[in-house]
């Protein structure tokens, strides 16, 4: 599936809600229940330190497409990076590099990927990015 | 119901209809104002100074002779005495008008700089705001002087043996803040500030969280330096004073060179104004600090005896009820607080339970609230904090406490 299959896929879960608590209660199961990183790379090179929340990324890259892992102490910006990491692991650079973040707004959780809650998401997709741009250089 | 009981009842309902932002909604629920050590609301008399000056007399002051300029410093100047007497400085010009705390705090330790040397030591307290930290670190490396610090205990109590251990004929400057930003602790400042003087060292107090709940004097306190901000005081944020005894602003050179701050100026040298606007360069925030002088008025209408007795009545009662609440700690059990709770429930983090809170319309403040020092001395990443003030109710304690009940529920 590309990024933006998978995007609208998202959307399509979400609308199935009729509000935020139904929303929040499924990102804070998300959060809850998936294991993001492992252990080894929840280092401190691999942090982004936000003001509220710490977020780790950990990138791969196998037959050209990047896997992303993440982790958050927060359990509802794991919630949301779950999300994130669906859309955006497991894809070429170029398309990552290419994608946005729309879907987060018509979802209902665009309040989180603001730069003033300093929860770290908002580095963390830079950083997403700048992974991406360095595994094309590689490709190239 | 006892009448005192009543009598503020009645005084609330009628204090809410001053704050029109008390009003409205967030995320389509009422909007339960719980931020306020963050930043105080603005009632409608504070408003309606700020309307009158950008509608009447809005002008640059001092200099000016015609009319309006003349309006503007009058109500200036006007303020600054309003301040004076609030804080029963001795004289108006001991008042310096400021952008808020933390430039008053900067303001002081970059006049300092010329004082200290090598060997000197400056003291400050674990319960510092950033703001109160690296101003004197950045001091203290500027002029090879030393920086020592207060312990505080479990409770959030500075520790004032350790205090006295500290001091010495060596210690020229002491900082400490008059109530904790974080914890809600009242520091015994009488004691700090007696026992500083005992070595002739020089006292700071920060009172930006001090300053919305009680009224210091400052010749009583015999504090040298003393700053707050308009903003925690239901005044307009970008204003502030500090307050100085009149020796020590004479004897401190200016910190910022500008407009205002001379009284002659050549290219070979440039004489200083005097006092208060030797350290006031520059064109002042004129509006803010007439407005912060009518938030004052504001505040001594309804009295801070009347105000201290009401808010630690929502705080006996916000933390008796949360108390109920499985897994909840409370950080800063001082004897001596006021109306901040600083919390967090079993592990989940501050800033899920902040989230959904503000989902329900209750905004709080979580996280490390500028004073990682102690979030690592209790080594966690941060609190909830609620902090009340005058114009919050029962009735909003209940929904909030409802809506803990709820958040933890979902994050459990």
């Amino acid at each position: 599936m590309t990024i933006e299959e998978i995007q609208n896929e998202i959307i399509d879960e979400f609308s199935m809600f009729d509000n935020w608590e139904e929303r929040y209660q499924y990102m804070i199961d998300l959060g809850k229940t998936l294991p993001l990183i492992d252990d080894i790379h929840k280092t401190d090179d691999n942090i982004i330190k936000g003001c509220q929340s710490k977020v780790w990324v950990h990138a791969n890259m196998n037959d050209d497409k990047v896997a992303f892992t993440a982790d958050s102490d927060a359990i509802i910006t794991k919630g949301i990076i779950a999300i994130l990491i669906r859309a955006f692991s497991n894809q070429h650079p170029t398309a990552i590099i290419e994608a946005n973040t729309d879907f987060i707004d018509k979802i209902g959780l665009k309040e989180h990927l603001s730069p003033t809650r300093a929860n770290g998401l908002v580095s963390m997709i830079k950083q997403l990015k700048m992974y991406a741009i360095a595994y094309q250089t590689q490709l190239n | 119901m006892s009448t005192t009981q009543k009598h503020i009842d009645f005084h609330v309902e009628a204090i809410r209809k001053d704050f029109p932002i008390l009003n409205r909604e967030v995320n389509g629920k009422p909007l339960i104002y719980f931020d306020n050590a963050a930043t105080s609301q603005t009632p409608q008399q504070v408003i309606d100074v700020i309307v009158d000056y950008y509608s009447n007399y809005n002008a640059n002051i001092h200099r000016g002779v015609h009319a309006l300029s003349q309006e503007a410093t009058d109500a200036y100047e006007q303020a600054r005495i309003k301040i004076q007497k609030h804080f029963n400085a001795k004289h108006a010009h001991e008042i310096i008008y400021t952008s808020g705390t933390t430039h008053g705090i900067n303001l002081v330790a970059n006049s300092f700089s010329s004082l200290l040397k090598k060997g000197d030591e400056v003291i400050v307290s674990a319960l510092e705001h950033h703001s109160n930290i690296v101003p004197w670190q950045m001091l203290c490396e500027r002029t090879g002087a030393t920086l020592k610090v207060i312990p505080m205990n479990t409770d959030g109590e500075l520790i004032l043996s350790e205090f006295e251990r500290l001091l010495n004929a060596n210690t020229k400057l002491v900082f400490v803040n008059h109530i904790s930003n974080a914890l809600g602790t009242i520091n015994p400042i009488e004691a700090i500030i007696e026992k500083a003087h005992a070595v002739n060292a020089a006292v700071l107090v920060d009172g930006a969280q001090s300053c919305p709940h009680i009224r210091p004097d400052v010749q009583a306190l015999d504090v040298d330096f003393y700053v707050c901000s308009a903003h925690k005081i239901c005044g307009p944020t970008g204003v502030g004073m500090l307050y100085g005894k009149e020796e020590w602003l004479k004897k401190l050179p200016p910190y910022q060179g500008g407009g205002e701050m001379i009284a002659e100026v050549s290219f070979e040298k440039t004489t200083y104004a005097d006092l208060p606007h030797k350290f006031e360069a520059g064109t002042p925030n004129v509006c803010g600090g007439i407005a912060f002088g009518a938030a004052l008025d504001y505040m001594n209408a309804i009295g801070f005896d009347a105000i201290a007795s009401y808010e630690n009545e929502l705080l006996e009662y916000a933390t008796n009820q949360m108390l109920q609440i499985d897994g909840l700690k409370i950080y800063g059990t001082a004897k001596e607080k006021t109306s901040v709770i600083s919390f967090n429930v079993g592990n989940i983090h501050p800033y899920d339970i902040g989230t959904i809170l503000d989902k329900m319309g209750i905004a709080l403040r979580t996280g490390h609230h500028c004073a990682q020092p102690i979030m690592d001395f209790y080594q966690i990443p941060g609190t909830i904090r609620a902090s009340f003030m005058f114009y919050n109710t029962k009735e909003e304690i209940d929904t909030f406490i409802a809506a803990l009940k709820k958040a933890v529920m979902m994050l459990s």
